[in-house]
């Protein structure tokens, strides 16, 4: 067990170190979900109530699509300089890889909501810092990227490689976004605890239900 | 394999009889329904295509599972066949309930549990279908394949669930009705018997098509192979 978790532990570090050496990655994802943000800020800058009623969809937005960019590159560059190979002849089991690669999405994904969170409560004027619109942001990307990182090391060896993640991403996806929408929605609204609970439930549902299939799907997606 | 079997021309046959039947029941026999007159008559065929289109959808996941533990090529056949033939059923259950739902509803679509879940289907479906294109060895595709059927049935009910949970109006025919559904009917006995046989006639006519769609994909497998066992003699 320790020394799954070490290997897990490696394949997060060489890609927090790779990211760390371009910053390519996370400065396009950063800079897009910005542009996201924005351009919805200027374009319901008239209608308030929009504004209001709107703002958990346009977030949930942001991240799903800045979240394609940034998975379509954390899987391309792996394939483009012989790394992929390189990884799957590592003496060891080839789940690790893949709970590597979510954990090192999910930290870059985290990053960027980090990042994002203040600029969009800011422009929106809604409180997002509340410990339970947190949990939301997080099992809510949790699921997403989960999803993505399987399909992104799927899609990587497929001839149409760039268009086709959001393809078969978004669809897949679709519970998870509408349940973390309404979630956010719940807690920017300040409703009782109660009526979010059912999407919260429904997060951790899938979040379980996904992470397990993958895992034991992982092995056919890189088998050669 | 490359004679058709005689069982499949009497299951043309059947299908063939079936829909006639099928047809002469909902327009011919199955009473005009009281409140919404004609255009009722959509429903039989409706939630006939309707069904079919998930029984493909659930044939391809079983597929998958199947192919992933065995290997065998002759799944992905399965439910690559079974995803072609729903696609297009469930287009046209989406079609049907469409026109029935702008005299009804006074809209051809609403962002219903059940209308919601029939988009995500038919999108999932063309996905699949984008993905195998994009790969040329047959190992990896099936592969592919398989594992994305998979996910799309476990995501579906999820998607089901999660609008379920926003809100619906779709009638509930079979089964009980919720208050908020509007178009909702009781069905007499010359419906009921109208409404089962067509949904065991599409029955059939599906298991016909992924019969002969199934055969199909032997037969371009088989022609790849002797393919490429031509060219090889040639050099």
């Amino acid at each position: 067990m320790k020394s799954y978790l070490n290997a897990v532990k490696a394949v997060i570090w060489k890609d927090l170190t790779a990211e760390w050496r371009t910053r390519e990655n996370l400065t396009a994802m950063l800079v897009f979900a910005l542009l996201t943000v924005l351009i919805f800020n200027f374009a319901l800058e008239l209608d308030i109530q929009a504004q209001e009623s709107l703002s958990a969809g346009i977030l949930w937005v942001t991240f799903v699509f800045a979240g394609t960019i940034g998975l379509n590159r954390s899987m391309a560059s792996e394939k483009d300089r012989g790394c992929l190979d390189g990884l799957l002849l590592a003496p060891v089991d080839r789940s690790v890889i893949y709970f590597g690669k979510v954990i090192g999405n999910m930290i870059f994904m985290l990053l960027v909501e980090l990042i994002i969170l203040p600029i969009y409560s800011f422009l929106f004027t809604v409180p997002v810092f509340q410990p339970g619109f947190l949990l939301v942001v997080f099992l809510g990307s949790f699921g997403y990227v989960a999803v993505g990182t399987l399909l992104a090391t799927m899609v990587i060896q497929v001839r149409t490689r760039d268009i086709l993640l959001p393809i078969l991403l978004f669809p897949l996806t679709l519970p998870v976004v509408i349940a973390a929408v309404k979630a956010s929605q719940g807690f920017l609204e300040f409703l009782p605890v109660a009526e979010v609970s059912t999407w919260l439930n429904l997060l951790i549902v899938y979040d379980l239900i996904f992470i397990a299939v993958a895992f034991m799907v992982f092995d056919y997606v890189v088998e050669e | 394999m490359t004679d058709k079997p005689r069982l499949l021309t009497y299951l043309d046959f059947l299908t063939v009889v079936v829909l006639l039947i099928a047809i002469w029941l909902v327009f011919f026999y199955a009473p005009v329904e009281v409140m919404m007159g004609a255009v009722q008559k959509v429903f039989y065929f409706h939630v006939a295509t309707a069904w079919v289109g998930m029984l493909g959808f659930l044939a391809s996941a079983y597929a998958g599972i199947a192919y992933l533990r065995k290997s065998d090529l002759r799944w992905d056949v399965i439910g690559y066949a079974a995803i072609e033939i729903s696609l297009v059923f469930f287009l046209v259950a989406i079609i049907m309930g469409s026109i029935w739902a702008r005299p009804i509803w006074n809209t051809w679509w609403t962002w219903d549990p059940r209308l919601t879940t029939a988009a995500i289907v038919e999108l999932i479906f063309a996905a699949y279908l984008l993905l195998r294109q994009g790969v040329d060895d047959p190992e990896r595709r099936a592969r592919f394949g398989a594992i994305y059927a998979i996910f799309g049935s476990i995501s579906v009910p999820l998607t089901f669930i999660s609008i379920r949970l926003l809100r619906t109006i779709h009638p509930v025919v079979i089964g009980n009705a919720e208050a908020a559904a509007q178009g909702g009917f009781n069905m007499d006995d010359p419906m009921k018997i109208a409404f089962f046989f067509s949904l065991a006639a599409f029955s059939v006519f599906f298991t016909d098509l992924l019969w002969h769609r199934i055969r199909l994909g032997n037969l371009r497998e088989e022609l790849g192979k002797l393919r490429i066992k031509a060219y090889a003699e040639e050099d």
